[in-house]
């Protein structure tokens, strides 16, 4: 049998994780929800997910909150990614596969510069 | 959709909708009687029987930025088409299940693909519902409950990277343990 995690292990990693936290809040908190309706999953939506999440993990990147939404009504450009930073307008983006979703994460989430050519004009 | 694992991610959006605190995922893999079972049960505000009845029809849907919805048809030709079903009962205010099976060695049958994937995607996306993830291959059985877990974390977001770390590994033990052993 393979040691499978236990909510000991949880324990262990959580004062970590909060110390992190703190250091991070005061800069603003980051939002990046994936559109995840039928539509977006059949174009890959849950493989753009992934590779946010893969990018948190593997990159460490604290202070970033992932989220899903239903369909946009944007059928067209799926998977959309939007990014929010702190107060700032909602940027959306769209046909994000996971190379652009890891782009994204570099350019936008981690360096807070858009990733031009795959923003799309909505109302927020 | 080429795996039944999204199938299950885009149905249980249906329960997310309707409010559900707590949901409940089952995949039982029953390769004695060479069954594949899937359900989703939630406690959200349910249905009519009326509409209960007229949810496989791809033009009945609850929402209101487009007329047509495909989630449960979809599910429903696939597990048709694999000499399965998809039954749902539904109380009005008590909650929803939906119950699909398909002959688990049919050779138009989807694979289950990447379950951790489709279970993470859920925890992260919507931490203040309570998962209770079983997964079951003939007499082995996979249990994830998010309850102690969000309980323990006190506030910090499970997309935290260590959090997220600690999940992804707990699910993809959790699932690999009982395809190895079952």
């Amino acid at each position: 049998m393979p040691n499978i995690k236990s909510l000991e292990d949880l324990k262990r990693i959580r004062e970590e994780a909060l110390e992190k936290r703190r250091v991070k809040a005061a800069e603003g908190e980051i939002r990046v929800i994936v559109g995840m309706g039928t539509t977006g999953i059949a174009a890959g939506a849950r493989e753009t997910m992934k590779a946010i999440l893969d990018y948190i993990e593997k990159e460490g990147l604290s202070g970033v909150l992932v989220t899903q939404t239903g369909g946009l009504g944007l059928d067209a450009s799926e998977p959309i990614v939007q990014v929010v930073v702190g107060d700032q307008p909602k940027v959306t983006y769209g046909k994000v596969t996971p190379d652009v979703a890891r782009r994204i994460m570099k350019e936008h989430v981690a360096g807070g510069k858009l990733v031009e050519g795959f923003v799309i004009p909505v109302k927020s | 959709m080429r795996e039944l694992s999204l199938h299950l991610l885009d149905i249980v959006e249906n329960s997310v909708a309707a409010k559900a605190g707590c949901i409940e995922i089952s995949v039982i893999e029953d390769r004695t009687q060479d069954r594949l079972k899937l359900s989703v049960k939630d406690d959200g505000v349910g249905m009519t029987p009326e509409m209960a009845a007229r949810v496989t029809d791809p033009f009945v849907t609850s929402r209101t930025t487009r007329k047509v919805g495909l989630g449960i048809p979809l599910l429903k030709a696939a597990a048709e088409a694999c000499n399965g079903y998809l039954s749902i009962h539904s109380v009005l205010r008590e909650g929803t299940r939906v119950d699909v099976e398909f002959q688990h060695s049919h050779i138009d049958r989807m694979p289950l693909g990447n379950l951790t994937g489709t279970f993470l995607n859920l925890l992260v996306s919507y931490p203040h519902i309570r998962w209770v993830l079983t997964v079951q291959v003939n007499e082995e059985l996979f249990v994830f409950d998010s309850a102690p877990i969000i309980r323990e974390l006190e506030g910090i977001p499970l997309t935290e990277p260590t959090i997220l770390s600690f999940l992804r590994q707990m699910l993809e033990e959790g699932i690999e343990s009982v395809h190895l052993a079952g």
